[in-house]
């Protein structure tokens, strides 16, 4: 595929967007760090009976979900062959590594011993028979992938630069710091020259590499809701069943599409570019049939096991299980309108909804329907949620950041005025 | 989208799916659990006998307190310090006694322990090995050493035993493992069993454990309710109770006879029997991308995106 699909959105970095999700992201991580010097429980509200809370069930098992974007778009492009939908992957791409990337660095700040995580490379240390092993080798292996997926972009910036920056800065700073300006140029040309050099070599093994990033999300997606499969005296058996990890699988692609048409629409308006109508009404022409499908085996499920009653109990639990299929069902609903896919507004509206449901359900399983027995109780503490809020904010800060440095962005055709702040 | 790749998609969908349906469907079928392994090692725990002197706590933390990282806790009326004071078991207690009252003529002591299973949930679901059964002696124990702190286990244990220590900044799970590393090393025997003034826990194979519930129970059965805790519930536990209250009033589970790690481990095995289907599905996808892109090489580049989705019938 050729490069010229995408551009670098061109615009200030240090806006007030900016500065805001800096603060945050800063509180954030002094919050981390307390975490480490006073331990999990001088920050969160966890307990012996609900040892995951919203670090596991929200940046972990749902996050991983919303940053399916770039797997669902893969599948899209590669697998089914639409290759209209290739300037939509890049900042895919780019949101699925944040996405990724901030669950792995979540996890290490949720586990008591991060120190000992080698042993996941140890092999005689590997436990085949744990859904953990495989979710944590193939999240680890997928971000990987991920940040090999985004070199094209950082290649192509590297070798069309001519370091104005660097220059300004040596220039700047001549002969401080021990730089001599020669030696650096010098040094970023060298750097360059790899770029150049490795660029054409690493687009021919990409494609083996972006199907492997299709095949890992396949794995580990389903392995996530297998996770909860081991947990048949604790949760509430309308979420418990021998489909979680199918359920999972199919919900992490419905997120992913409707995520996809989010960031696209959020983007379009945030940065003033103009909506990308055409690709993101086919992808949502995709979303109804996924959920159809899994609303299909949900229900199914529900009968087959006799749990309808509780489903329609109007309880506790049945609200929330209700809302979540409410949620999902109304979204898709509204999506089977050709009429409507062809309006950002509702295409934004009935995504939401999609998203919310999809999320709920990973909620609903991981902690909402989860009962380790009588006089255990959780909500997350503020600490606890704002470490939360910290590294989804670091995430939309470096896209943000990212997308205005590389090429990431599809190239805009015919729309060259765009305002160049 | 056109009709035709809707259906192309749907199929693609199926596919993939096929795996996935197959697998619960095959777990759910049922299969025979493997019978219990009697040999192992384990105690009785019988709490018609238990007076509630708490030796065995205090034993405990004695005998494990710097291996297993335990500690004393303070009682908010003991300013002092003078008493261990735990309300549940925790990252510093692995065994405790309770006084259950069901009403002021009916109430019963009960024991709190890990309740080394047959087919333990913790270290079927533990990623590093850090939980593992003695093959002979069956004893479920946890090497600190290995263990990254994710939890699993506290979240796959039907008992809620394992328990992790929430204020330290270098915490570790903590649970009983019938002091594999310490008293059974040095004497044989756990060191609650052994300190045990009237004999309510009674340590030895499954087998004599058994053997001795069922000769109680036939002897006294108006003392005890007709039940052995432990026998068969989740696969059978090594550490089995007999009482005269009900189980559940003890804050012991009604569970079922099948093992959750039977069922969990069946979908998991299924789905990546031989690493199999993982392979395939790479193998497929490779094929299908890789044939993709060489038809898409010689237009697909040319168009502008534009131009390839109003092409598009709608």
């Amino acid at each position: 595929m050729s490069h010229d699909e995408y551009q670098i959105h061109r615009a200030k970095i240090l806006t007030p967007s900016f500065w805001v999700l800096l603060t945050l992201a800063v509180i954030g991580f002094a919050l981390i760090a307390v975490r480490f010097i006073w331990g999990i429980g001088a920050v969160s509200n966890m307990s012996d009976g609900y040892p995951w809370g919203i670090w596991i069930t929200y940046d972990v098992a749902t996050g991983t979900a919303i940053a399916c974007g770039g797997y669902a778009v893969a599948i899209l492009i590669y697998i089914r062959n639409k290759m209209h939908y290739h300037p939509l992957i890049r900042s895919a791409v780019l949101t699925s590594l944040f996405g990724y990337g901030l669950a792995g660095f979540s996890v290490m700040v949720d586990v008591g011993r991060p120190w000992n995580a080698y042993n996941f490379f140890v092999p005689s240390q590997w436990q085949a028979n744990s859904a953990m092993f495989e979710v944590a080798l193939c999240v680890m292996a997928y971000t990987t992938v991920l940040a090999i997926e985004f070199l094209p972009a950082v290649l192509t910036r590297l070798q069309e630069t001519n370091w104005s920056r660097a220059r300004g800065f040596l220039e700047k700073y001549h002969g401080r710091f021990g730089l001599d300006t020669p030696v650096v140029l010098e040094k970023l040309e060298k750097l360059r020259q790899r770029a150049v050099w490795l660029q054409p070599k690493l687009d021919k093994v990409l494609i083996f590499v972006i199907v492997l990033g299709i095949t890992l999300p396949t794995m580990h997606q389903s392995s996530l809701g297998s996770l909860l499969l081991i947990a048949s005296t604790k949760l509430y058996p309308l979420w418990h069943t021998g489909f979680l990890p199918l359920l999972f699988l199919i919900n992490c692609m419905f997120i992913g599409y409707s995520i996809a048409i989010l960031e696209s629409i959020i983007s379009s308006f945030g940065f003033k570019r103009p909506f990308e109508i055409d690709q993101l009404s086919g992808l949502a022409s995709i979303t109804p049939y996924l959920t159809s499908i899994w609303l299909c085996v949900v229900v199914g499920d529900l009968v087959w096991r006799g749990q309808v009653t509780n489903a329609l109990r109007l309880d506790f639990y049945s609200a929330f299980f209700l809302l979540e299929f409410g949620l999902v069902a109304s979204g898709s609903l509204l999506l089977f309108s050709k009429k409507r896919r062809q309006s950002p507004r509702w295409l934004f509206i009935t995504a939401v909804l999609i998203v919310l449901g999809g999320a709920l359900y990973r909620f609903n399983v991981y902690l909402i329907g989860f009962n380790p027995g009588q006089g255990w109780r959780y909500f997350p503490s503020l600490a606890e949620i704002l470490i939360t809020v910290g590294i989804v904010a670091f995430e939309i800060l470096g896209y943000q950041v990212l997308v205005k440095l590389f090429p990431v962005l599809p190239r805009l055709h015919g729309h060259e005025v765009v305002e160049k702040a | 989208m056109s009709q035709k790749s809707r259906r192309e998609f749907l199929k693609l969908a199926g596919l993939a799916g096929a795996g996935l349906m197959a697998a619960p469907a095959v777990a759910l079928a049922g299969h025979p659990v493997a019978g219990a392994n009697d040999e192992e090692l384990g105690m009785l725990y019988d709490a018609t006998k238990c007076v509630g002197c708490k030796a065995c706590m205090s034993a405990c933390k004695r005998v494990n307190g710097d291996y297993g990282a335990l500690s004393y806790e303070q009682a908010k009326f003991d300013p002092d310090k003078l008493w261990d004071a735990p309300q549940d078991l925790s990252g510093s207690t692995r065994t405790l006694i309770k006084l259950v009252k069901d009403s002021p003529k009916e109430w019963s002591y009960v024991k709190y322990s890990c309740m080394h299973c047959q087919k333990p949930s913790c270290v079927s679901v533990c990623p590093v090995s850090a939980m593992t059964k003695d093959k002979i002696t069956g004893i479920v124990d946890y090497n600190k050493n290995t263990c990254i702190g994710c939890r699993y286990c506290q979240v796959a244990c039907a008992f809620n035993i394992p328990k992790f220590q929430w204020e330290k900044a270098i915490p570790q799970i903590v649970k009983c493992d019938l002091c594999k590393n310490t008293n059974l090393k040095q004497k044989g025997i756990s060191a609650c069993a052994e300190v045990c003034p009237t004999g309510a826990i009674m340590f030895g194979k499954r087998k004599d454990l058994l053997a001795e519930a069922k000769k109680r129970l036939a002897e006294h059965p108006k003392q005890y309710v007709n039940h052995i805790y432990g026998e068969h519930e989740l696969g059978g536990t090594n550490h089995l109770y007999l009482a005269a209250l009900q189980f559940k009033k003890l804050g012991l589970p009604e569970l079922k006879g099948e093992a959750p790690a039977e069922f969990s481990e069946k979908i998991q095995h299924t789905i990546y029997k031989g690493f199999i289907a993982p392979v395939a599905l790479y193998s497929t996808l490779c094929f299908i991308a890789v044939r993709n892109m060489k038809k898409g090489n010689g237009h697909t580049d040319d168009h502008k995106p534009e131009e390839g989705e109003n092409n598009e019938s709608r």
